[in-house]
């Protein structure tokens, strides 16, 4: 392989750099009208009244919609593909406006104005009245008797209730000479926080609606879209240009379907919606907040005897993923320590919080923090370096998955460690860092992480793939695919280029914006699944433009087609290597011939029956400053086995975005809300702490290259991998630098502040006189 | 009653008069009037850095600042970098070659405070590049490769080995 | 687009004092990092607004003929820590500013605004309280000059006499305040730009001539109380005192007596006091170091 593996420019870079790149403001129509959303200021309640009658009075409000002119149709969003079975299909407990509102922030009504000005004028007109209902913001006490109920179907506000269950725990446990090994654990509620807040506009256009939308999802959004507003799927047509990043919050189906819909009511006029950073953070998506209870029963060796998770998940208002987070999250239980007796519980419960659904990393964050928080103080209890604890009972070589059916080939988790240990010089630091005992210390910790490739054999998984020959010999590329920050267009260009024998990936123009009306029908971005499962499509279409490549150079040069293949951008004899045709020479003559004129184009769908393991770790050193509470990450690095690598520059710097993500995870980000009245206290980027580039030290990610024999291109995830394992190692480290396991995320000053006081290693002035 | 002022200022090398909306914010003015879509909005409060334009040399966030106060201002954004027939400057071009490039949305306001860095001549370590930096907020990149991009072209310019 | 009524952009002092006297009910904007974020926020949205942005006269830090360091209201944050009069004399101000947002938020916020805003956060107020700055204000009956910890009345309200159209113009620094002093500025929030303070504590002190003994120290917090304060108990417990570690534990510990956080969902009050007297004595033994003195 000569483009496969290489460091290539992105093929979007030149566009991004110079400002050109067209994202959805960007192409705005200049008369779309402004829609504007009120939303709730109760956390939870019926809406009695909605008096527009000020808002209508304002000069340039065009109209006002309410919760009560809104259709009666459930929908569900969740980016998930379409199931045919029922029993498989998302949730539907969503509405455009809602009558009873479930969260601090749920849509009410809108203002749709010529302008900017005139719609939160009409926002702020609108005359609200609510019949609040109590409200419930923490998941068990939300599964409590007598707690508010959120949704009529669902009894104590369990959305679902899941188990694994293997082997016999309760007879496990009696085995003699055990140490219990317990905690609680605790992660917040973060938000992706793309730099492009989601927004969408749409029209109607020959009696069909077009939105155009920052979405990942574009396919499985017109599927809502139609769902949403009662028309047929195919009467939605969805743009998506380039997008300011997604991280899974623009893995839903977010305010397309309202957009369409308002669109709809004022003569199919186009109407925009543009989430302002406010709304994005509470009236889009966040991440699960999972309080995990792990009670782990290791014998003196270390070896686990016996292990009981249970895991409840706050859904927030609606259901969107879902429980498919919190499930996963349990499901990696069992496979990245293994133990042969295993009880796990999983809940995921509605509270009246803003909905949670997917975000990079998609559960395995929250597992990771709780698994290898638990797993550290095993190795404490017994005495054991906890790199070589991890060394000696991590999913081993050959370990297969009885449902995904993936395999660990190359015991790939310890070559990992064995390399971050390498490369942060651990066996030093340890020695060295023991020796601190002032009030500022340093420490050192790590946290290994599975990663799925795909959502196989969950849901469908499928990618379809057009090529169409151009007269110059390069090739343009549609893929179901969604270029959304992480550089896909640029991974398929070079497999494209790869597979079809061209001499550049530039020779590979790929459509990067996918249009429902022309572009083959694709999933989207999510489950770090696009560079495996587009792998397919584009080998399969590859082979078959090339079978019709090589019928038409047959007809121009009489050679066997056997003996064909494409090097360089021409088509050669393979026997002896010689040029036979230039590509460009072929599809002129191709398309020209008033004999026998063809434009030479492929297309196929692939079904992908597979998935695939992708591995690592994080080694993170950290200072902590005792009297000041505050940690700082000195040194941190991820080892990654995603298979080969497409793009060894691009996978680089996709690691490192996630490497600050799991940094903020760690020791900084949280989304609060007022325990009295739900209402969210901190949406915002100053108040919500995403790190900058003065809270981290330099990120190093670091590669085992052990291709993937499922893949293509012997690839594997890697979108999400990088999120994982971050924050349990600078968990782990601070617990090596203090002696102070903490057990809630984030880390910061408040909670080691409560930490550090409970441990004694910070005196309350007022005690000492 | 909408209040309107004629202003006149330099963008990007060019004088232009334009009759502005006294409640328009220069990020309104850049975007809406003059088509200079490397202007983006990500908070509009002045928190991320998207909108980050030049001012007489200086980095302002766009969104904070009123389209009137442009009276008399020379103002430049990310087009003005790029040549008359499409070549990219140094930095530009760093940010492609270092990877420093993702979704792209941030981009061009880190690259204009870039600008103001480099402009200064001025050698800076990495710390010290950080803090000038720090007024933008990423969340593909780590920063990572956005600082490396910095970094060797402003050793680049003062003649300095970049490895 | 910012929903505000109308814009009065002022050509002067005088003239921004009579559009003052004019529309009592406009807001002042300087820099607008404040203002127009309240504004989108619907807080001040529909209000009028009286632009001073453009009044150059009042940018600029000089000596004044009184051997006072005059820093114009409308001085970016930016421009005062690159300032050389600043940098000699009162360098840690510079430093506290150079903390405020990010770069673009140093070149557009000023000093004045800052100020005038009445938050207890603000990043140049601990320091300009524990520099017993003046702050001059300009209006119709001509020129006030008042001490800084008058001019803060309450969260969020200061002295300006919006009925005799009073505009802030100055701040000074008195020389007696700044002469043979040396201070510095640790600003406590939760990352390292991009942030407001959870706490802000600045201290000066001047030292005798043999650097032993602490002639004068000074102490100020933001977000300690509701506007930004000195801590009086903490002073007297330095000034006079040997530079001794003991001393400024025993400074560090009185501050206790000065301070009242609250708490909040920003930070609790039991960590603000726990942090304020950590701050303290890191400050403390930082100025001293400053001034030329010893800790043994």
């Amino acid at each position: 392989m000569s483009i496969v593996g290489k460091s290539e420019i992105r093929v979007d870079a030149y566009d991004k750099a110079t400002g050109r790149t067209k994202y959805y403001e960007d192409r705005m129509p200049p008369d779309a009208l402004y829609v504007r959303i009120r939303h709730s200021e109760i956390a939870h309640g019926i809406v009695r009244s909605v008096d527009t009658t000020e808002a209508e009075k304002i000069k340039g409000v065009v109209k006002v919609l309410t919760c009560f002119d809104a259709p009666e149709i459930d929908f569900p969003t969740a980016g998930h593909p379409w199931s045919m079975d029922p029993e498989h299909q998302d949730v539907a407990d969503r509405r455009l406006l809602n009558t009873h509102v479930r969260y601090y922030g749920d849509d009410v009504a809108v203002v749709i104005a010529e302008d900017e000005v005139a719609a939160m004028q009409g926002v702020r007109a609108i005359k609200v009245e609510y019949d609040p209902l109590p409200f419930v913001l923490d998941p068990q006490k939300a599964m409590e008797d007598g707690a508010p109920q959120l949704h009529e179907a669902y009894e104590h506000n369990i959305l679902k209730h899941t188990s694994i269950r293997k082997g016999d725990y309760e007879n496990a446990i009696r085995e003699s000479g055990l140490i219990r090994v317990e905690g609680w654990y605790e992660t917040p509620t973060v938000q992706h926080c793309h730099i492009e807040n989601h927004g969408c506009f749409a029209y109607e256009e020959n009696g069909r609606i077009t939105v155009v939308s920052s979405t990942q999802i574009p396919h499985i959004v017109r599927r809502v879209v139609g769902q949403a507003i009662g028309r047929p799927w195919a009467d939605v047509q969805i743009i998506k240009p380039y997008i300011g990043g997604g991280f899974g919050n623009k893995q839903d189906a977010l305010y397309e379907p309202l957009c369409a819909w308002c669109s709809t009511q004022v003569g199919g006029r186009p109407v925009r919606i543009d989430c302002s950073r406010e709304e994005t953070f509470v009236s889009n998506r966040v991440r699960h907040a999972i309080r995990f209870h792990i009670t782990s029963w290791i014998r003196k060796d270390g070896s686990m005897a016996a292990r009981k998770v249970d895991l409840f998940s706050n859904q927030g208002a609606y259901a969107s993923h879902g429980h498919s987070i919190v499930a996963k999250a349990m499901g990696s239980f069992p496979q990245l320590y293994p133990c042969d007796n295993m009880e796990c519980d999983a809940y995921t419960v509605y509270t009246n919080l803003p909905a949670a659904g997917a975000m990079r990393g998609y559960g395995m964050p929250q597992a990771s923090f709780a698994n290898d928080s638990n797993i550290e103080e095993c190795a404490h209890a017994i005495g054991m370096d906890p790199v070589e604890y991890r060394n000696r009972y991590i999913m081993p070589q050959g370990f297969e998955d009885g449902f995904s059916k993936n395999v660990n080939y190359y015991d790939s988790h310890r070559e990992c460690l064995e390399k971050g240990k390498e490369l942060i010089d651990y066996d030093r630091k340890v020695r060295e860092f023991a020796n601190d005992k002032g009030p500022i210390r340093r420490g050192i910790g790590c946290a290994s992480f599975w990663y799925n490739t795909a959502v196989w054999p969950i849901a469908l998984e499928t990618s379809s793939n057009r090529m169409l020959l151009n007269l110059d010999g390069t090739v343009t590329m549609q893929c179901g695919e969604t270029e959304i920050g992480q550089g896909a267009d640029t991974a398929f260009s070079q497999m494209a280029a790869e597979a079809i024998g061209l001499k550049s990936y530039r020779d590979v123009h790929v459509v990067s914006c996918q249009d429902t009306d022309v572009t083959p029908t694709g999933l989207g971005a999510y489950a770090s699944r696009q560079t495996y499962v587009a792998g397919f499509s584009i080998r399969q279409t590859a082979e078959l433009l090339k079978q019709k490549i090589f019928a038409y150079a047959n007809k121009l040069t009489r050679q066997s087609v056997d003996n064909m293949e494409v090097r360089d951008g021409n088509v050669v004899r393979k026997s002896d290597g010689k040029v036979l045709i230039s590509l460009s020479e072929l599809a002129m003559t191709a398309q020209y011939n008033q004999q026998d004129s063809e434009h030479i184009t492929a297309e196929s769908t692939f079904t992908i029956k597979n998935n695939a393991y992708s591995f690592g770790c994080t080694f993170a050193e950290v200072e902590v400053d005792i009297p000041m509470c505050k940690v700082t990450v000195k040194n941190i690095v991820n080892v990654h086995d995603c298979g080969n690598l497409i793009n060894p520059a691009l996978a680089e710097a996709q690691v490192h975005g996630g490497m600050s993500m799991a940094i903020g995870y760690g020791l900084s980000e949280q989304l609060l809300f007022d325990p009295k009245t739900g209402r969210p206290l901190n949406n915002n980027l100053l108040d919500y702490k995403l790190s900058t580039v003065l809270d981290h030290p330099d990120l190093e990610a670091a590669f085992i290259e052990n291709p993937e024999p499922t893949s293509v291109f012997g690839t594997k995830a890697l979108g999400e991998p990088p999120a994982c394992s971050g924050a349990p190692a600078i968990r782990n480290a601070i617990y090596n630098a203090t002696g102070v396991a903490l057990y809630k995320l984030p880390m910061n000053p408040h909670n080691l502040f409560a930490a550090f006081t409970e441990a004694g290693l910070i005196r309350d002035p007022w005690q000492e006189g | 009653m909408s209040q309107y002022k004629l202003i006149r200022c330099t963008i990007n090398g060019k004088e232009v008069e334009r009759m502005i909306d006294v409640r328009a914010s220069l990020t309104d003015l850049l975007r809406n009037d003059f088509h200079l879509t490397s202007v983006k909005k990500g908070c509009e409060v002045g928190e991320c850095g998207a909108c980050n334009v030049l001012i007489d040399g200086e980095c302002y966030n766009s969104c904070i600042y009123l389209a009137a106060w442009a009276d008399g201002k020379n103002i430049r954004t990310l087009e003005s970098l790029t040549g008359p027939n499409g070549e990219l400057s140094d930095i530009q071009q760093a940010f492609l070659e270092e990877a420093a490039i993702q979704c792209g949305f941030c981009t061009p306001g880190f690259i204009m405070t870039a600008v103001e860095i480099l402009e200064t001549g001025k050698l800076y370590t990495r710390d010290e590049l950080r803090k000038l930096l720090s007024g933008h907020l990423c969340r593909c990149t780590g920063y990572e490769n956005i600082l490396n991009a910095v970094e060797k072209t402003m050793k680049r310019r003062l003649g300095m080995p970049t490895e | 687009m910012y929903d505000l009524k109308a814009l009065y952009e002022a050509t002067s002092v005088q003239n921004a004092v009579e559009l003052r006297l004019e529309h009592p009910e406009a807001q002042i904007i300087a820099g607008g990092s404040d203002v127009l974020v309240q504004m989108r926020e619907g807080k001040r949205a529909g209000k009028e607004l009286i632009s001073i942005y453009g009044l150059d006269e009042l940018r600029g830090v000089t000596i004044d003929a009184d051997e006072n360091i005059r820093i114009g209201s409308l001085t970016s944050f930016s421009h005062i820590t690159r300032d050389p009069i600043i940098q000699k004399y009162i360098n840690v101000l510079g430093e506290a500013v150079d903390m405020v947002g990010g770069p673009q938020i140093r070149n557009i916020g000023t000093i004045g605004g800052n100020t005038c805003n009445g938050v207890t956060s603000a990043d140049s107020a601990s320091t300009l309280h524990a520099w017993e700055a003046i702050v001059e204000l300009t209006g119709k009956n001509g020129v006030r000059r008042l001490p800084i910890k008058d001019f803060y009345i309450k969260a969020g309200q200061v002295d300006i006499r919006v009925e005799d159209g009073e505009i802030q113009t100055a701040i000074l620094i008195p020389k007696a305040s700044y002469e043979n002093t040396f201070g510095h500025y640790i600003k406590y929030a939760m990352r390292n730009a991009m942030d407001i303070a959870t706490l802000g504590c600045s201290v000066n002190v001047r030292l005798s001539p043999d650097k032993k003994t602490i002639e004068r120290a000074r102490i100020a917090y933001g977000v300690a109380g509701p506007v930004p304060m000195r801590a009086e108990s903490a002073e007297a417990a330095a000034n006079g005192a040997p530079s001794t570690r003991e001393v400024i534990e025993r400074f560090g510990l009185a501050v206790l007596n000065d301070i009242h956080p609250r708490d909040s969902w920003r930070a609790s009050k039991a960590f603000r006091q726990h942090i304020a007297v950590e701050m303290a004595k890191r400050c403390l033994l930082e100025s001293i170091r400053l001034a030329g003195g010893e800790i043994e």
